[in-house]
Formats: structure tokens, sequence, C-alpha cells
């Protein structure tokens, strides 16, 4: 059996029972961290909570030599992911591989940014289009995708989830600052006016923790401010309701005129 | 005011004066007699004593240079020449003749603006003066031809009056039909050297005379004048009456263009800016007070004054003290000097217009190849230098003593900037680098001049450099990316004949393609037209056609896609030796929706993977270096000499004879061809002049494959056998 066990957003204690009990269960016990992290807790916690070993496998560990389906042919293995296990992540190979080498699978699902952060951010899960992630910049590699998926978004009158990049194996964690100056520079290259130091934008940092952080104000303004430590991703609001723009003035210090 | 201070001061006056310029290259096959050419005019030009000159070779400073007595580096000298009244200053570049050093005559020829070929007048044109020939009117160089060495015509030979004027014509045609092949098509007519209007010359470089066909007219002296001297042993006569200096830089002066006449049609071909902007007209006007423009084309280490860049001034005035802007590498510079040739000394002075070649004290940054500007002035980079050949043997290198360690990597960098044709791979964590040159000799070369800079080293045997092809076709093949959720599928075939050598010939430029420019060129060497406008990069004589339409999101990584087929190419999968001549097509592309699950760490291994099965699906061949071998040898000998090439697996290509000497041209694979100079040396009891030409690469037989691809896999810790195509597709 191979348990795709997701571990929420925060710290060790954002698992379910039934994922803790299949872990506890299962022979061995494998992590990965490069899609996301977890960082209210560190790896030793989670040994401590759970009373055993937990091997944590790097990108080629998991995509190359696939570890945990070679090991679940006859015992049973958890694979602990953050947020939830399919969503945003490339496993659902593994899942078919898994199905076709007749190993039975079960995924245990814990919360995902995806549906945090709109959740306190206000904005109606309904209203959301396309999400996209902003990429460190890489020589050969500077994608406007991320900023055509906010236009497209825009012109259906949809919100847009902007994730942001993660090196967890060179400890880069992308801030809400540079994803909005990626954003910003790919409006100087194209000139379509969709971002713009006058847009407003939702930053959301360390959501699922004791004290997340909220703010929305116009992308000029949240340029100069500091958000403190990782996880952080932005939301680009499109269209409101009013029920989300009284939310965000009152919730996240949104100036007053959004709402109209 | 002593006479060289006089000298010094006309050359500074003449700098400013284009029209009485030239800039100037010697070239020729190697012991056709440049070096005593250049010697010889040096001395009639009053630079250099002329006790020291010929036998002296005054510009070969090195010491290996003598020992060999052979030119290695191309040496500048300046001189100045009375001429109808008029003085002239002549910026002389003497350059190597030997095969391994073909990279100095390259780069000699963006310098100036005209050359004088030397013929042996016994050997005729060999293929290295074809070479250098080529290299010159490829950079729009104007030639005159200068037919050395007709002493012995008479004195060894003893050819009569007749057949001395049918071997001048025999060699004259030749070198006609080179120009009217390779010159500019609207100069190639004018360009053609002629017996009546003196742009051909022919003496002794040794014996100090020369004459042509308008100076015939002027001192009455014909023919058979000429045979009576050298037979009777007045040469020494005959170099009063006509000598050597004044026939030749006369010629030159007559003949080569000026700075200011070549600049205006070779800047349009050397330099890819706006010939309207205000640096595109100070070029083409030679106009000292227009923004700088500098192309280096040699660096040097001076054991005093450092790091010495000389280049071609075609723009502006470079000044001492100013900052200077490498557009190439983006560094800036003070430069400490700038000096001109004096004989061939160094003279520092303030300042150096347009026209002239200038030698560039303290220019750290400098390479060969490089463009420099102004800083807050830069200009778009002069066209880079091709060179004809590519490096193909490479010997490993290693420090004697590790404390010698840190400073061999700085020897080792020095060393790949001084001459460009060197190719240096340095490998920190083993300690074993690797240099790459033109041959045995020029890594010989190299490694005197290493431990000449105070490091010790040990060389390993010399290696070939081998090639990587394919003989069939596959396709298409799938390339996975590790989190599988973006696929490439790619076909494979060999690259037409007609499309590879016209990239070798440098018709067609290697590098990723922007616009559609070059479509029309592939159509006509016979491309379909669905392939040639869709050709994205063009990358060791290979080609990598997108073949798909409308795919979402290839765009945003199209520049990944030609990364990662450019390093494939670099370390091919069947001995990690460089892949050559394969025309791969992208089919279609599966391509995840977000950004981060379609980056490097994705894209580049899933396209590697496919250029790499591909590979290994369609007949992977090895490829080995060849040389044409030409050997000069009394009849006598010729039994022992052509053993010496069948045993290295060579062939015979032709045969001639001439009297009593016998000509062997033979193609022989270059791993044949270690401790030949040896070996044949021996054969012919020492008789026998020979030479060799690089000839590319071509299929190593076929019982030898697997044995070579081995030994390259041994040597480079690699398994035993490559792996097979399903270890890189599935």
């Amino acid at each position: 059996m191979l348990y795709f066990i997701g571990l929420g957003l925060y710290d060790e204690k954002d698992i379910s029972v039934k994922g803790l009990e299949a872990l506890k269960s299962s022979d061995e016990v494998y992590a990965e961290f490069y899609t996301a992290g977890l960082f209210g807790t560190s790896i030793l916690k989670f040994e401590e909570l759970l009373g055993r070993e937990v091997k944590i496998l790097t990108r080629e560990e998991v995509e190359e030599e696939i570890i945990p389906l070679k090991e679940a042919i006859n015992q049973d293995i958890s694979f602990l992911i953050a947020g939830d296990p399919l969503i945003a992540t490339t496993h659902t190979d593994m899942m078919m591989q898994a199905k076709k080498r007749g190993i039975k699978t079960q995924v245990i699902h814990s919360s995902s940014i995806l549906s945090a952060a709109p959740g306190i951010s206000g904005l109606q899960a309904y209203k959301f289009g396309k999400v996209t992630t902003v990429p460190f910049t890489e020589e050969n590699y500077f994608p406007h995708s991320p900023y055509m998926a906010i236009k497209n978004n825009m012109e259906q009158d949809s919100h847009t989830l902007v994730l942001l990049d993660i090196r967890a194996h060179e400890n880069r964690y992308m801030t809400v600052n540079q994803g909005l100056e990626y954003l910003l520079n790919v409006e100087d290259q194209r000139k379509e006016g969709v971002i713009t130091e006058n847009t407003l934008a939702v930053a959301i940092a360390r959501a699922g923790s004791p004290n997340p952080l909220v703010r929305a104000d116009n992308i000029g303004t949240l340029m100069k401010e500091d958000f403190g430590g990782p996880l952080h991703c932005i939301i680009i609001p499109s269209k409101m309701h009013f029920m989300e723009a009284e939310y965000l003035v009152a919730m996240a210090g949104a100036p007053e005129d959004i709402i109209k | 005011m002593s006479r060289r201070d006089k000298m010094i001061s006309k050359i500074k006056k003449l700098m400013y004066q284009p029209t009485y310029i030239r800039n100037i290259g010697i070239v020729a096959h190697i012991d056709h007699g440049k070096t005593t050419l250049s010697d010889n005019l040096l001395a009639g030009a009053g630079m250099i004593s002329s006790d020291l000159a010929g036998d002296q070779r005054f510009l070969d400073f090195d010491e290996q240079e003598q020992a060999r007595g052979i030119t290695i580096d191309a040496a500048n000298v300046s001189m100045v020449h009375s001429y109808d009244d008029d003085e002239y200053l002549i910026n002389l570049i003497d350059t190597p003749g030997h095969v391994d050093f073909g990279g100095d005559v390259t780069r000699a020829m963006r310098a100036v603006d005209g050359a004088v070929v030397v013929v042996c007048a016994v050997e005729g044109i060999m293929p290295q003066t074809e070479t250098v020939l080529r290299q010159a009117l490829k950079e729009n160089v104007r030639p005159v031809l200068f037919i050395n060495k007709v002493d012995r015509l008479i004195n060894e030979l003893k050819l009569d009056s007749t057949e001395l004027q049918n071997r001048f014509i025999k060699v004259i045609a030749s070198a006609n039909k080179l120009i009217k092949n390779m010159a500019p098509k609207e100069l190639k007519d004018k360009w053609q050297v002629k017996v009546d209007d003196g742009s051909v010359a022919f003496g002794s470089a040794y014996h100090n005379w020369a004459i042509n066909v308008p100076i015939m007219q002027e001192s009455g002296i014909n023919f058979n004048d000429i045979l009576n001297y050298c037979k009777n042993e007045e040469q020494k006569e005959l170099a009063e009456k006509v000598p050597l200096t004044d026939v030749l830089l006369g010629m030159v002066v007559e003949h080569l263009p000026s700075p200011d006449e070549s600049q205006a049609y070779r800047v349009p071909t050397i330099w890819p800016g706006d010939l309207e902007s205000e640096e595109g007209k100070a070029m083409i006007n030679t106009d000292p007070d227009g923004p700088l423009a500098v192309m280096i084309t040699d660096v040097s280490i001076d054991k005093h004054a450092g790091e010495i860049a000389t280049g071609r001034v075609y723009g502006g005035t470079i000044e001492k003290g100013t900052e200077i802007f490498f557009v190439g590498s983006h560094g800036t510079n003070r430069i400490q000097q700038v000096g001109v040739y004096f004989g061939p000394e160094r003279v520092n002075t303030d300042k150096v217009p347009a026209g002239n070649i200038v030698a560039i004290t303290g220019a750290r940054n400098a390479v060969a190849g490089e463009t420099v500007c102004n800083v807050g002035r830069k200009i778009k980079a002069f066209e880079g230098l091709e060179h004809i050949s590519e490096p193909v043997v490479t010997v490993a290198v290693e420090a004697k003593n590790t404390k010698d360690l840190p400073k061999l990597i700085e020897v080792l960098r020095q060393v790949g900037k001084e001459d460009p044709t060197v190719k240096v791979e340095i490998n920190e964590e083993t300690g074993e680098h690797l240099i790459s040159g033109m041959g045995e000799l020029h890594l010989e070369i190299i490694a005197y001049r290493i431990n000449e800079k105070g490091v010790e080293i040990e060389t390993s045997e010399p290696i070939v450099v081998y090639r990587e092809t394919i003989a069939g076709t596959a396709g298409p093949v799938e390339g996975k990316s590790p989190n599988k959720h973006n696929k490439f599928y790619i076909e494979i075939e060999p690259l037409e004949d007609e499309i590879f050598q016209a990239i070798h010939d440098g018709e067609i430029k290697e590098g990723r393609v922007k616009g559609k420019e070059m479509a029309a060129k592939m159509i006509e060497l016979g491309l379909g037209k669905d392939q040639a406008r869709k050709i994205w990069n063009v990358y060791r004589r290979s080609l990598f056609v997108n073949m798909t339409r409308g795919i979402q999101y290839l765009d945003e990584i199209k520049e990944l896609l030609m990364e990662g087929f450019e390093s494939a190419l670099d370390d091919g999968p069947i001995a990690r030796e460089k892949v050559v001549g394969v025309k791969i097509k992208l089919m279609d592309a599966k391509i995840h929706e977000d950004a981060v699950h379609r980056g490097p760490a994705q894209v580049l291994p899933a396209i590697r993977k496919a250029v790499y099965g591909s590979l290994m699906l369609a007949e992977p061949t090895l490829l080995e270096p060849i040389q044409k071998v030409f050997i000069n040898v009394p009849q006598d000998y010729m039994g022992s000499s052509t053993r010496e090439i069948q045993n290295r697996r060579g062939q015979i290509v032709n045969m001639s004879q001439e009297g009593d000497m016998a000509t062997v041209e033979s193609k022989v694979p270059v791993a044949e061809m270690f401790g030949f100079a040896g070996d044949i040396r021996s054969a012919a009891e020492g008789r026998c002049l020979w030479s060799t030409e690089n000839a590319g690469f071509e299929r190593l037989p076929r019982e030898l494959q697997k044995i070579i691809i081995r030994e390259i896999r041994d040597r480079k810790g690699l398994s035993p056998e490559p792996y097979g195509p399903d270890h890189y597709i599935g």
C-alpha cells in the first residue's frame, strides 16, 4: 500500500488523524519538501511526534528513482507531501505508475493553499480563474505566462491566485515583493497595462500559522512593505463583490476607495 | 636629433595621413621564406642592421622559433619607405606558415588591408598557400604575389629563361583562380595579380633582390640577365641594382590599398552595425575624430609591461590614460600606454588614430577578437574571427609540484587568451586540465610556454579529438521530463552535405537564429521550404528545426530547448565527444500548464534525453580527424616514404614527379601521425620536405569503432559500453 498523505500548511499538527494513523501503521515513511514546505516545524519534531524516522527525498529521488513506489511493492509506505498531496504537485504520475504495477494507493487529504488563500483573503472561491506560479528567473528562462494568466483571468472577471517559487535545496523562497517585481518586469516588456503600481493585490504570508498575514493594497505600496518569513503568495483580485471589498478593507487594511 | 628619433617622429606624423599608410601581412606556406623576406625588408628600410637579417631570423623573437627555424607568433613591425618622392608608413605583420598556427593568420588578416603572398618557386602553390590566401580573401584583404627562391630554379633545377617564365605563369594562374573564387564579387577582376602591371614580383629574399616587369623596363634588366647573375654567383650585384626592399615595398605602395581606401569596402563586411550611424560613418571614412572602434587581433604577455593587446583602429583615436570598454566581456579598463611599432620595437605615444595598428598596454580584459570602444560610447561588436580549422589533438596537463596548482590555472587561462585556437578545459576537481590544439607541434609549443612562465608541468601523450554523428535516421523519439508532465518528440537524420559544407565554409553562420534571413540561403542549398523557415539553431554543424505549430507556451521554453540541444551536442552519448552533422526536428511538444513545472530542471533533461535517445537509434558513428600529408622527396626515397604513409592507415591520393624529386600527396588519420616527423626523417635520411593540412573528419573504419569507443570511455572513466536508446527513452 502506498499512502499519499497531506501535511497541510504549517506545522506537524496539520496532518489529519487519518493520516497520522496510516503513517504509524506504515513500514517506511518518506517525505518530499521541494514542491512546498512546512515552516512551523522541523523534521525532528515530526519524528518525535511519530516516534519514527522520516526519510526526506530529493526531486531526483522522487522523479527519477521513484523510491516510494519501488519500496511499496511489498510493504506499506507513507509518502508525505506538504499541503494537499495532489494539488499543485506532479505526483499524479506516481499514482498512475502504482496502478500499472498493481500497488494499492490511498490519498489522505489535508488543507491546501488553494483553499486557504481565497479563504483568509475573503475572496470567494467561486470567482477564481487559473492558478499560476511565478518562477525564479534563470538564464534562458523568464516566462511571461504568469502575467498572461492574470490578464486572461481579468478579462473573465476572475481573481488570480499567484503562487511563488520554492527552491528548498537552496533555501530560497520567493517573497511577495520578488513576485510583484517579476510581474512588473513583464509589464515593462509587454506594456499591456495588466500589472501596474496602482493595481490592487493581496499579499498572504504564513497561511495556516497562528499569525497569518493578509495585506491588501496597491502594488506600489506593497512593494515597500516587509511581510516576514515564508511561505508567501499573492492574489490579484479582479472585479469584486461588495462583501469581498469590505472584507479586504476591514481585515487586510485595503484603501477605503475600493468600496464603490 | 638621432636617426632613430627622426624615424620615430616620421612614423608619428605619417600615422595621421591614412593615404600614406599600408597595413600589410606576409603570408605563405611553411618554409617559403616569409620571415627571411620580412627581416630583409626591415634591414633594407634601415630598421635593423643588414648583418642581422636573413640568417638571423630577426622576427622570430622566441627561443623556440629560433631553435625550430619556423615562425610561431605573428610579429608586428613598422617601417618608413620612400616611393616617388613621398614617404609611406608600412605596418607589417609576419605570420606563421605551419598549419598548426593558422589561427594567428586569421587574426592578423583582420588587422591589415593587403597581403604579400610569398610562394616558393620550386614548390609552387602549396595547400597552406591556398589556405592563407583564402584566409586573406575571406577578410577582404587584397593580395600581391612574390615568387621567391628563383635562384634555386636557375642554379639547382637549371631551368632556362622560357621554362622559368612558364613556371611563373603556372603559379600566377593558380593564384588568380583562387582570387576569382574567393574575392568580393565587385573586386575579383580588379584584384587579379598581373605580371604586366607589377602586382607580381619574383626574386630571392635570401639574396635580397626582387624584380617585376615595370622595374625590368626601367632598369633594362631582362630574364637572361637574371639567369646570368645567378649562374655567375653575382647575386650581390643584382641586389644592388634591384634591391628587394625597393621593389617589394614599391609593389606594396602601388598595388595594396591604404586604410582609407580599404575601410570603405571592408567595414560593411566585418562590422554588422548601422553604417549610417556616427560610428559607422567614422569607420567607413577612417575618421580619427569619430567614436572609437578598435578590434583586438592579438594578445601577448610582456615580461615587463604585462598584457599587450595589438589591434586595428578602425574609427576614432585611442588615447593613453583614457577608459576603454570591452563590448564582448562588458569590462572596462584604463589604458596605461598606447604605442606603435618602430622596427620590431614598441614605441609609446599619446594617441593612435584610425587606420593604424596599435599596441595597448594595460588592457587586462583583452582577448583576441574583442571590440574596444570608449566608455559611454558603446558600439556594436565586430564580426567574430572565424578560424578555418578546429582543434584535433588534446593533451592532459598536470602541475609537477602541487604548490603550482593555482598558478597553473592562471597560466592556462593566459595561454587561452594569447592563442584563441587553443582550447583550455580547466578541471579544478581532478587537477587534470586539457589543452586542445591544431596539432602535435602546436601543443608542444604551448607546453613549452607554460614551462617558460614558471610552472613545471607534465603532459600526457597526445590524444586525438573525435566527433560523433549518425549514419541512419530515427524518430519520432519521445523525451520525457523528470516529472513526466512534459514530453518532446523529435526526429533525427544526417544533415545534408551541402548544408554541412556551407556551415563549415562560413557561408552559413552558426548561432541561434533570430529572424528568417537564413531561409533563402537554406532553400538554395536544397532544404525544403517547410524546414528552412523554421530553423531555430545552427550549432556544431547541426540544425535544430521546429516543425510544430501553435503549441501554447512553447515560445517560453524555446531558449531552454536550444540550451538542451546545444549541451547534448557538446557531450555526445557514444563517448562524450562532440556531435556534428545531424538535423534534429522537433515534431511535437506536450507542456505543463504551470511555469514552475516546466522550468529548466524539467525541460533540459527532457530534450537532452530525446536527443541522446534518437542519436543512439540512428546508427551512431564515430569520426576521426584526417590530415593531408604532402611529401617532397628524392626519387630514391620514395618507396620508403610512401611506406611510412601506408603503415599509418594512410591513402596515397596523388603522386607526381619533377626532375629527381617526387611529390606524394596522401591522407592519414591524425591518430597515426604522432611521431611522424622523426620517422619520415629517418626513412628519407633527412632528405625530404613535408607538410600537412587538416582535412576534416572521416568515419572511423568499422573494425576500429568498438575498440576506440571503449578506449575513450575508459580514459574518461565512463562505463565501457555506451548506453542504449532505452536508457534515454521511456
